[in-house]
């Protein structure tokens, strides 16, 4: 399942969600809202996102992902708008009969959702200024 | 024809404009559509060059034709997570 919401992410509810008694593994990964990136000070992070298109490629890595490793369960959100320091931009929770898989699909699909969905990051620095992150463009990475 | 092409992030806001228009030929490409985009916003110079454009919601190469109907987005590259 995918969603893109502008609410707080629950993540105990979602490992909870995927929790059944075929699935012998659940592996939940969260991104959180750093403050420190490249020695530079965050103050809160700013999500925004092409939300069909994003939606739409959420859905194909899930579907790849079930392809890829016998999957039990598979969730992904991404949060947008404002995510305060400490909390969960994303969450990735997949569930599966044993770890090797659940770990293999969280990690694939954390990595490719980085890579290929059109999701942005505008960090908010200490000093007041603001910049939106474009790997290869902006000076943070 | 007139074509539209949504704009997010770093480019928006370089842009001041959520969208902007382009006047293409018929049968143009993604690659041309880049060119004339390039040279009509020059602001937008090196993010266009690096983007990538999505038509329809889907990624979409140079070589992609551009038609009137689709919806056209430039997708800078990509920082969510």
């Amino acid at each position: 399942m995918i969603e893109i919401t502008h609410q707080p992410i629950d993540s105990a509810s979602l490992a909870e969600q995927v929790q059944s008694p075929d699935s012998g593994a659940v592996v939940l990964f969260l991104g959180i809202s750093r403050r420190k990136t490249d020695g530079r000070e965050t103050t809160q992070l700013v999500y925004d996102a092409y939300e069909e298109m994003a939606v739409k490629q959420l859905e194909q890595l899930e579907k790849e992902a079930r392809d890829r490793w016998q999957l039990i369960d598979c969730l992904i959100v991404h949060r947008l708008g404002v995510v305060p320091l400490g909390k969960a931009s994303v969450a990735v929770a997949v569930a599966s009969a044993h770890r090797r898989e659940a770990f293999e699909a969280g990690q694939w699909l954390i990595d490719s959702l980085k890579a290929d969905v059109p999701i942005w990051k505008q960090e908010h620095w200490a000093d007041g200024t603001t910049e939106w992150v474009h790997p290869g463009l902006s000076k943070i990475d | 024809m007139k074509i539209t092409v949504k704009l997010f992030a770093g480019v928006r806001e370089l842009a001041e404009q959520s969208e902007i228009v382009a006047e293409l030929a018929q049968g143009s490409t993604i690659g041309e559509l880049r060119k004339c985009l390039i040279a009509d916003f020059p602001q937008l110079g090196p993010h266009l060059t690096h983007a990538m454009f999505a038509i329809d919601s889907d990624y979409a190469s140079d070589d992609s034709l551009v038609q009137e109907k689709s919806e056209i987005a430039c997708i800078p590259p990509v920082s969510g997570g």
